[in-house]
């Protein structure tokens, strides 16, 4: 390797990170924390006056932040349990059968990957059954929706797990649901980790299928009170309170995400390119 | 405690079990289909069923205005085809998913590139990178709208004036550059996977054999990065024509419709209560997935192959 891009190299990947992700998160960070008037034309001083407490429990009082939290907890956690525990189920089945008839459910049940959610229609069969406008409406949709994701995922990594660690637990007599949850869910917490982040990433962060199936009202999830928020400031320019907005939604997925990191990158590994 | 005396208890009847159905084949008793069933019905009720719905209410006067609804033809299809807004949406959802695709991966693949050795360093950029994908896409939308207002950060910073968001022809290329921007960490993540993957022999190989760092990208690991490719140029671009968030974030769809996609037409005209004319866009939403994915399955697979 040249000595040019030895040192080259780590140069220009701080002057990237610096200059992609450091602005932007830096602009987040201070506007977060000025008041309205130096906030109204965001830009990247530093506050003249500090105040993000203050602009955080605004954000709490105005843009009923605890609400929205509790509803986004109430229907991404149910979702992401959903759709874990489902679609392992499924992707065992999938990855261990083999006929037509399997391929024909794989391919059907990770159609989803490819084709887009009928969302207009989503609403309607959802007032048709009753759950228009309630979180298990939301539930089923997501469900519905990032089943796909696990799915696909999973069952590429079960392929992977050789049938003898299973055939061992059969021969002292397992049945299969014993071996299900013995064996292949504990061997799959790689994937689940991804899984998990990427279903987590998408209804958390979610506003365009929550604004048709639940609505404004007092079941809004947080993106959806960040953009009543941000809608509102045509007239207020609250950017203060947006980025403070923007700093309480992202931290959570932050979190999740460097928690469960070593996992996620071996799971996307074994999952999506094999 | 009391529960594992009774599961081993249990256990003597379960090879007995098999015997019983000893017609059946060894699968259908190793994994029964059941496991599969309850995913496979919640897929059906609520992503198949609404799919096949969005066949029938285009074809209606579905609105908020009257409660029967009644069919009425290619009505609504007229309506967008004539008013403009459906060759516009198509126009505006393909250049937006081919460039967003082009970016995400381009940015995607140099950062891999950057970071492949696996040095704290690396490992720890990995993260700061990654970081735009774990911030909401609503929100990514909003700080490059402070950034990019016309008195906002970039113009304070440069000394100018310019309108990075009011131009009918490049605010779809920046609203598309901030795509990619916010989702070049995955990216990045599956390319680093797909370089993982490379023997190492190989490089050595090549190495031997005289080849350069052009060369060996070039015939080694580019060729070896296919199923890399495949899976992020397909996901990329099938899912950037569903985008909305950053959009509506930034322009609203605006200036003068021109970053108008599907989803930002269907959010607005669902909002104004004509729910059939929104679900005939998200017809040709599906048919225009459709008519994109499939060849470009099909091609990237054959690629894959052929390399």
């Amino acid at each position: 390797m040249t000595p040019v891009w030895r040192y080259g190299r780590p140069a220009l990947v701080l002057l990237l990170a610096g200059s992609a992700v450091g602005v932007p998160l830096w602009l987040v960070a201070v506007t977060s924390a000025k008041p309205q008037a130096e906030a109204i034309r965001p830009n990247l001083d530093p506050p003249g006056h500090w105040q993000p407490a203050a602009n955080y429990a605004d954000a709490v009082s105005e843009g009923e932040m605890l609400g929205g939290f509790l509803n986004s907890l109430l229907v991404v956690v149910p979702s992401v349990v959903l759709v874990l525990i489902l679609g392992a189920g499924a992707a065992w089945v999938f990855a261990r059968r083999k006929s037509r008839l399997v391929s024909a459910a794989y391919a059907l049940c990770i159609s989803g990957l490819l084709l887009p959610p009928a969302v207009i229609t989503i609403v309607m069969e959802l007032r048709q059954l009753g759950l228009a406008g309630t979180r298990p409406g939301m539930i089923a949709v997501y469900t519905g929706m990032y089943l796909s994701t696990s799915i696909f995922f999973m069952t590429g990594f079960i392929r992977a797990i050789p049938l003898e660690l299973e055939e061992a637990a059969r021969m002292d007599g397992a049945a299969p649901s014993r071996i299900f949850w013995r064996i292949v869910l504990p061997l799959l917490r790689p994937v689940i980790a991804t899984a998990t982040i990427m279903v987590m990433l998408y209804a958390w962060s979610d506003v365009f299928y929550a604004f048709f199936v639940l609505g404004g009202g007092d079941r809004a999830p947080l993106p959806l009170n960040l953009y009543q928020v941000a809608s509102a400031q045509l007239y207020l320019e609250n950017w203060h309170l947006v980025f403070a907005y923007v700093v309480v939604m992202s931290l959570p997925m932050v979190a999740v995400f460097l928690v469960g990191q070593r996992k996620i990158v071996s799971g996307i590994t074994s999952g999506a390119v094999k | 405690m009391a529960d594992t005396v009774v599961r081993t208890r249990r256990q003597p009847a379960a090879p007995g079990a098999p015997k019983g159905v000893g017609r059946l084949p060894r699968a259908a008793v190793h994994h029964p289909w059941w496991f599969a069933l309850p995913a496979i019905a919640v897929f059906a009720g609520f992503f198949l069923v609404p799919n096949l719905l969005n066949f029938y209410y285009p074809f209606t006067d579905w609105s908020s205005y009257h409660a029967d609804i009644a069919f009425t033809g290619l009505d609504n299809f007229r309506t967008i085809t004539e008013d403009g807004s459906l060759p516009r949406a198509i126009r505006t959802t393909l250049v937006y998913a081919l460039l967003a695709a082009v970016f995400q991966n381009g940015f995607g693949l140099v950062l891999a590139l950057l970071l492949e050795d696996d040095s704290r360093f690396n490992r720890f950029f990995r993260v700061v990178f990654f970081l735009p994908v774990l911030i909401s896409a609503l929100a990514t939308g909003y700080v490059f709208r402070a950034l990019l207002d016309q008195k906002g950060a970039v113009n304070s910073v440069l000394g100018t004036d310019v309108p990075w968001l009011g131009s009918t022809t490049w605010t779809l290329v920046i609203v598309t550059l901030i795509h990619g921007w916010k989702w070049m960490g995955l990216s990045m993540l599956i390319y680093l996977a797909g370089l993982k993957g490379i023997p190492g022999d190989m490089l050595e190989a090549a190495r031997i054999d005289g080849a350069g760092p052009w060369r060996t990208f070039w015939s080694v690991r580019w060729p070896m990065l296919a199923p890399a490719v495949t899976f992020n140029v397909t996901t990329a671009l099938i899912g950037s024509m569903n985008t909305f968030d950053i959009v509506q974030a930034t322009t609203g769809g605006g200036p003068a419709a021109s970053t108008e996609v599907f989803n930002i037409y269907m959010f607005r005209i669902f909002g104004q209560g004509l729910y059939a004319q929104a679900s005939a866009m998200s017809l040709v939403l599906f048919l225009v997935v459709v008519a994109v994915a499939i060849p470009l399955v099909v091609g990237l697979r054959r690629r894959e192959q052929l390399l």
